[in-house]
């Protein structure tokens, strides 16, 4: 979730496998901060970010969206800042700011000339740990956030559909809870829920802090002990506990109907294993297994479902192991003209079925693992997107050493690897399968 | 409140970075197309940028959609390969192409490594200069786009941007959508998508830049062996349009709980000599920036959005001066109201010396922040070709915003802020606005 309104969101692009080792330098300072450097000289510019191991999923019960609802508010002041300032300062310094909240992570950032980062980490170490707030803020801003909800979500059939598929896939994690939040739950936030969040997370020993573009490692230390180091790391940061999913052992389906809904389409998602630090290699026969099965116009499900039978228009397949707790494979179709919602998983699932029998195809996994030798190549135009990448590692569970291990321990997955990690995830009864459809069509 | 502020004003006397070493080459080619090079060998990748003058807008008004879906089609097969065996020799080559259809551009954004430049470039040429478009493969997209146009029918903000287009632009190409209709779509023939890729594609209109790991030579061997055998002259440019802008509200009715709001105004040519004043404006007013006066009146004020913006759009045929927001039904009629207050307000009491001075800081600090890649700079050069600047804007770009004087901004406040033109198309089901007025 963004704070801010923007027409693209350009922070959130799914991982791609990490690359430029030689760009990137970590440390951590004496109060447990962690701090990533990427170099790159090519442009005078600066991205200066802080991620918390913070998210909805922290949330307390009860409290849905406060981890979002929190995001917004630190951009209201300080005790040195006007409420508003924060922003207005970036801008006259003619920079960039922003912010987003994920289930396992909340994230501050701001885009500016290089020679302006002390001022940025002036400015963020502050609002680490002086925010002040007050009724005001918290009723405007609660309907900003109510507003979101209602862009992001309640007008669009599609989020709500995927809210009901995750409810119905997580059981007893909070997982199963949108990041914004649950309506009714929002419209109760209250200042001491922000500020209870707030005390309880926002500490130097439960922060990230990356910096990337047109530093030097050495100078961002001495920035970033000056002002992170002296604050005081929290003694009370409490662990991160979260209940875990209990063993699914029934299918579960559910259809959402929705006037709005013109294009039916059916998705399902299977609950499976996340990248875990020292142990990443099932994570990666899955991501390969959903590049193989749906990751392009060469893929199975592709050349079964669209070139084939022609039972589709659009199939595809899904997974992203950066995650804190268990992670879900995704598999969506989107029926051809005149081919029933039935019809077309009975094709997918056929589909699935023929691909456990043939296995991969030697070829294809070849030409992806060629792709993601270059994606590493592509990867080094962007620094920012390499920096965030260890910002979410890092609050996700991963170390620096997994991100940079990740590359090979994909390039070593065996054809073997992805067919073992396709017969665990296709377990019908760890599954969710869900019909998206208009209130009129009758399957 | 404001106890920080003298830190900052001290900050803020600090002199702007410099820009981006962004050094561009401008280079004719023996085939006789100007291309635009920055040359940077630190990764070993290349991105092209190539863009056809005249895009959608090119297409007769019964053929509504045949740009979109011929463009759709560039990748689906050529040359020799069809369309599976050149998805699968693009995937070996590890090359991404793109292919977009805008309402006044084709563009093509190409990246390849440079270990197979020549192969990667090969391919893209084939599909440029011979797509097959095979049956199969035109029936496959159709269904895609016939699929999607199904979506937007019931998408609050699809119903909204057609029915905008559709009243200002009327029965100019601006005013059919992109990808046009149900009907149309599914009449188009293949004969229809050979005869618009005929009009699209030609030498006369074409704009290329290069950055990354080429040198010149390599870039003009490259560019002439992609362009050799396109046609010289394509489809005649549309004429302007006439804008049907008049103040009021149009309510599309639908079933949603956020009512979902477009407007505009006439807005100003990019070679108009008070381009960069109202650009300055439109800033302070409601563009990009979150300093803006609509932001905070709306938004942070009165919570009665996520976001709003206003923009300044430029088409080759037609100039607006446009914005969005959305907001609760219950709500939105508050919305407008504060934006047609706003819209009055700044043309009756124009803006402050500090908002200029604010806006000016935020626009040419901003600047270099952009050059940040090759595919980005890629782009802006060849957006830069497209409007007729010259190579050297970059380095003048800051002093022409610097140049613009309090004057100039409420001069053209006046000049450009029309509120008795300010329409509002609004979808959804808001409350406490007068059903279709005008």
């Amino acid at each position: 979730m963004l704070r801010r309104f923007a027409l693209s969101v350009a922070l959130t692009v799914p991982a791609v496998s990490a690359a430029a080792d030689d760009q990137v330098t970590t440390f951590r300072l004496h109060n447990g901060m962690d701090v990533v450097v990427a170099e790159d000289h090519r442009a005078p510019v600066v991205t200066h970010m802080v991620w918390y191991r913070s998210g909805s999923a922290d949330e307390p019960v009860g409290q849905s969206g406060v981890a979002h609802f929190l995001e917004h508010l630190l951009f209201k002041g300080t005790d040195t800042l006007a409420p508003g300032e924060f922003s207005a300062t970036v801008a006259k310094n003619g920079g960039t700011d922003n912010a987003f909240t994920s289930y396992d992570y909340t994230a501050y950032y701001q885009r500016v000339a290089a020679d302006r980062l002390d001022l940025m980490m002036q400015m963020e170490s502050d609002r680490m740990v002086n925010l002040r707030l007050d009724e005001k803020d918290i009723k405007t801003e609660r309907d900003v956030i109510l507003e979101e909800r209602s862009m992001r979500t309640d007008s669009n059939p599609s989020s709500l559909f995927n809210e009901q598929m995750n409810a119905a896939q997580y059981l007893n994690h909070r997982y199963g809870v949108p990041v914004i939040g649950w309506r009714h739950e929002m419209e109760e936030l209250d200042l001491s829920d922000a500020l209870g969040f707030y005390r309880t997370h926002y500490a130097p020993n439960n922060a990230i802090l990356v910096v990337a573009g047109d530093v030097n490692p050495d100078e961002v230390r001495a920035l970033a002990e000056k002002h992170y180091g002296a604050i005081p790391l929290n003694p009370d940061l409490p662990p991160r506990l979260r209940p875990s999913e209990p063993r699914q052992t029934a299918e579960r389906r559910l259809t959402f109907k929705d006037a709005r809904v013109s294009q039916p389409y059916i998705s399902r998602s299977y609950l499976v294993p996340e990248r875990d630090s020292g142990t990443q290699k099932k994570a990666a026969a899955l991501e390969l297994l959903a590049e193989i099965l749906g990751g392009g116009q060469t893929s199975v499900l592709t050349e079964k479902l669209q070139f084939e039978s022609q039972s589709a228009v659009y199939a595809a397949a899904y997974y992203n192991g950066m995650s804190l707790d268990s992670a879900t494979f995704n598999l969506v179709m989107v029926p051809a003209e005149g081919v029933s919602l039935q019809q077309a998983e009975d094709a997918l699932d056929q589909t699935l079925a023929d691909f456990m029998k043939t296995g991969v195809d030697a070829e294809q996994l070849a030409r992806i693992k060629k792709q993601l030798r270059a994606d590493e190549i592509f990867a080094r135009d962007d620094v920012s997107e390499i920096a965030s990448r260890y910002g979410r590692a890092l609050t996700q569970g991963l170390t620096i050493k997994d991100v940079q291990d990740w590359p090979d321990i994909l390039q070593a997955v065996t054809a073997d690897d992805i067919m073992a990690a396709a017969r665990d995830a296709f377990d019908k009864r760890q599954s969710v399968t869900g019909w998206l459809m208009s209130d009129e069509v009758t399957q | 409140m404001m106890r920080f502020v003298l830190t900052i004003a001290a900050l803020l006397s600090t002199a702007l970075p410099a820009l981006a070493d962004v050094k561009i080459q401008e280079i004719t080619t023996p085939g006789g197309t100007h291309v635009w090079l920055q040359e940077d060998h630190s990764i070993p990748f290349v991105a092209l940028e190539l863009r056809f003058r005249g895009g959608v807008s090119l297409e007769p008004a019964d053929k509504a959609g045949a740009t979109n879906l011929m463009v759709g089609l560039l990748e689906e097969g050529a040359g020799d390969l069809n369309a599976r065996a050149f998805a699968r020799r693009l995937e070996e080559l590890a090359a991404s192409f793109g292919y977009r259809a805008y309402d006044d551009a084709i563009s093509i954004s190409a990246r390849f490594l440079t270990e197979n430049q020549d192969q990667s470039l090969a391919l893209l040429r084939d599909s440029l200069i011979a797509p097959r478009f095979d049956a199969d493969a035109v029936e496959r997209v159709r269904g895609q786009v016939l699929s999607g146009l199904k979506s937007d029918e019931t998408d609050p903000d699809s119903i909204a941007g057609r029915a905008f287009d559709k009243l200002v632009y009327g029965a100019h190409p601006y005013g059919r959508g992109r990808q046009g209709t149900i009907e149309t779509v599914a009449a188009l023939t293949r004969d229809d998508l050979i005869k618009v890729f005929k009009g699209a594609f030609a030498r006369d209109r074409v704009y290329v830049s290069l950055v990354g790991d080429i040198t010149p030579a390599q870039a003009a061997k490259t560019v002439d062996a992609l362009l050799a055998d396109m046609p010289e002259v394509g489809a005649p440019m549309a004429g302007p349009a006439a804008l049907n802008l008049t103040k009021g509200i149009t309510v599309v009715d639908f079933d949603t709980p956020q009512s979902v709001v477009m407007f505009a105004q006439p807005g100003i040519k990019r070679d108009d000599p008070d381009f960069f004043a109202a650009f300055v404006l439109d800033l302070i007013l409601g563009g990009g920036s979150f300093e803006s006066r609509l932001m905070h009146e709306v938004r942070e004020k009165r919570g009665l959005t996520y976001g709003i913006n206003t923009y300044l759009l430029a088409k080759d045929q037609a100039q607006l001066w446009a914005g969005s927001v959305a907001s609760a039904n219950e709500k939105v009629a508050e919305t407008i109201s504060v934006i047609r207050d706003e819209w009055q307000k700044l043309r009756d009491n124009g803006v402050s010396e500090a908002e200029l001075r604010d806006a000016k800081t935020y626009l040419t600090g901003s600047y270099p922040l952009r050059f940040d890649g090759n595919g980005t700079i890629a782009n802006i050069l060849v957006g830069m070709q497209m409007q007729g600047w010259p190579a050297d804007y970059i380095a003048t770009r800051n002093d022409r915003v610097n140049a613009v004087t309090l004057d100039d901004v409420n001069r053209v406040a006046i000049r450009l802020l029309d509120p008795e033109a300010l329409r509002f198309v609004v979808v959804g089901k808001p409350v406490g606005l007068d059903g279709v007025s005008n």
